[in-house]
């Protein structure tokens, strides 16, 4: 009798299919709505090897759905708190922790180092980030995301003739076209369904016990428990939409694909103001952190339409705000009221500057 | 034959929309189906979406047979 007895008595899944998993790795990406619960399943089923990559912070906010973390571990690294449980509750899995955020420079030795990958990001830029590399290493892809009450899960590049997510959504979307959990809201149990969803599939892929949801999007709705499922079929059109080499893939800024505006670390912002960039604080005055220093204009987004004309004589605009949400927006009216100027939004805003 | 369809919305279109289900007089393609569901609802202008035809992805457009099921399926970003 080992902790595996009641699934190894499965017929069909059996001995064959354990070895299978504990023989196999899995890269979970992002451990938050998503990626808690498919860790804990994964954990629980006995994948040999599982990296968690995530660069974000337990927040209050998060205890509603994340449910590996608690109130002792805020402000903590995710990846780093999630893989410090596990360790405690089982010792036949190899854990992998990344305390940063996938991008185009780290995808390719994160992703090819794992024969599997979860993507429970939360957000379009990382998204299709995930998706190209896989597509580029040959990995298979377990995709799940939600939007209020409802989720799609799907595997995409599983084998030959798979379709990927680029066949489901050729046109990159821009995060302010649909809002995330932070900003609609959303009950902890929807993506602990999905997240489920996308841990069985991923056992199905490793293990070749039951059919995983490759070509088929299942979608699923939590107010009235219903599903549908559509069927997908790989188009030659999205592989020539996605990029083709590693060097391709590495020059491609997928936030500005994806927004339509190019974003900026505070680093990069550092050592380069001079007096031709507007720097600009869009939140509402009384929000906290206050930053001053000179050369810095305070328009709160309420007012930003009477008060562009102030701008109009930079040459260049940066604007921020709290969590780079507001300002991505800002940025993108802006764009369009003065289409010569280079307008760029700070990365994570306020919370990324108390990080950094 | 019915030339009734029914479209079925999920997401953010169904908000846009006020419903998630819905019957109209079939336009003959996905493309002038748009164009109907743009005018009628003024809101899903610019907005990203994908098509599923009687439950399978059309990217490219295609004329809707009678009776017909379309899904308007947008894109989640959440996790």
């Amino acid at each position: 009798m080992n902790r595996f007895s009641r699934q190894v008595i499965l017929q069909g899944f059996g001995l064959e299919g354990q070895r299978k998993l504990q023989a196999s790795s899995v890269l979970v990406v992002g451990a938050g709505g998503l990626g808690c619960p498919a860790l804990l399943y994964l954990a629980a089923v006995g994948v040999g090897r599982i990296g968690i990559v995530d660069g974000d912070q337990v927040d209050l906010s998060n205890l509603n759905r994340q449910v590996l973390y608690g109130e002792q571990d805020l402000g903590k690294n995710k990846a780093e708190v999630a893989a410090a449980y596990f360790q405690k509750k089982y010792r036949d899995i190899k854990w992998e922790i990344f305390p940063e955020v996938l991008e185009t420079g780290n995808a390719k030795e994160l992703i090819s180092g794992y024969d599997l990958i979860l993507d429970g990001s939360d957000n379009f830029p990382t998204r299709y980030l995930v998706n190209d590399a896989c597509v580029l290493l040959g990995k298979p892809l377990v995709f799940g995301a939600i939007y209020q009450h409802e989720g799609q899960v799907s595997v995409f590049n599983w084998g030959k003739n798979s379709a990927n997510y680029r066949d489901l959504y050729p046109e990159m979307p821009a995060a302010s076209e649909i809002p995330n959990c932070s900003e609609t809201g959303v009950l902890g149990v929807l993506p602990g369904i999905i997240g489920n969803l996308m841990a069985l599939e991923a056992i199905k892929v490793l293990t070749g016990y039951g059919k995983p949801l490759a070509n088929k999007v299942l979608f699923f709705n939590s107010l009235n428990s219903q599903s549908y499922e559509v069927e997908l079929s790989p188009r030659p059109e999205s592989s020539l939409q996605s990029p083709q080499t590693w060097e391709a893939l590495e020059s491609l800024d997928y936030a500005l694909a994806c927004e339509g505006v190019k974003q900026v670390s505070w680093e990069e912002v550092m050592g380069k103001m001079n007096s031709n960039i507007a720097f600009v604080d869009v939140r509402e005055l009384d929000e906290k952190p206050e930053l001053n220093c000179t050369g810095l204009w305070k328009i709160p987004m309420s007012v930003l339409s009477e008060k562009q004309d102030f701008l109009a004589h930079s040459e260049e605009i940066l604007l921020f705000c709290q969590s780079g949400v507001r300002s991505l927006k800002a940025a993108q009216t802006l764009i369009s009221v003065f289409p010569d100027k280079k307008i760029s939004s700070i990365k994570g805003g306020m919370n990324a500057l108390k990080k950094s | 034959m019915s030339q009734t369809i029914q479209i079925k919305a999920f997401g953010m279109i169904a908000e846009k929309i006020g419903s998630s289900d819905l019957s109209l007089d079939n336009p003959g393609t996905l493309k002038e189906l748009r164009a109907q569901l743009e005018s009628q609802f003024p809101d899903l202008v610019g907005v990203k979406f994908s098509f599923a035809l009687n439950k399978k992805m059309q990217l490219a457009d295609s004329e809707i047979p009678a009776g017909a099921e379309v899904a308007l399926l947008p894109p989640f970003s959440g996790g």
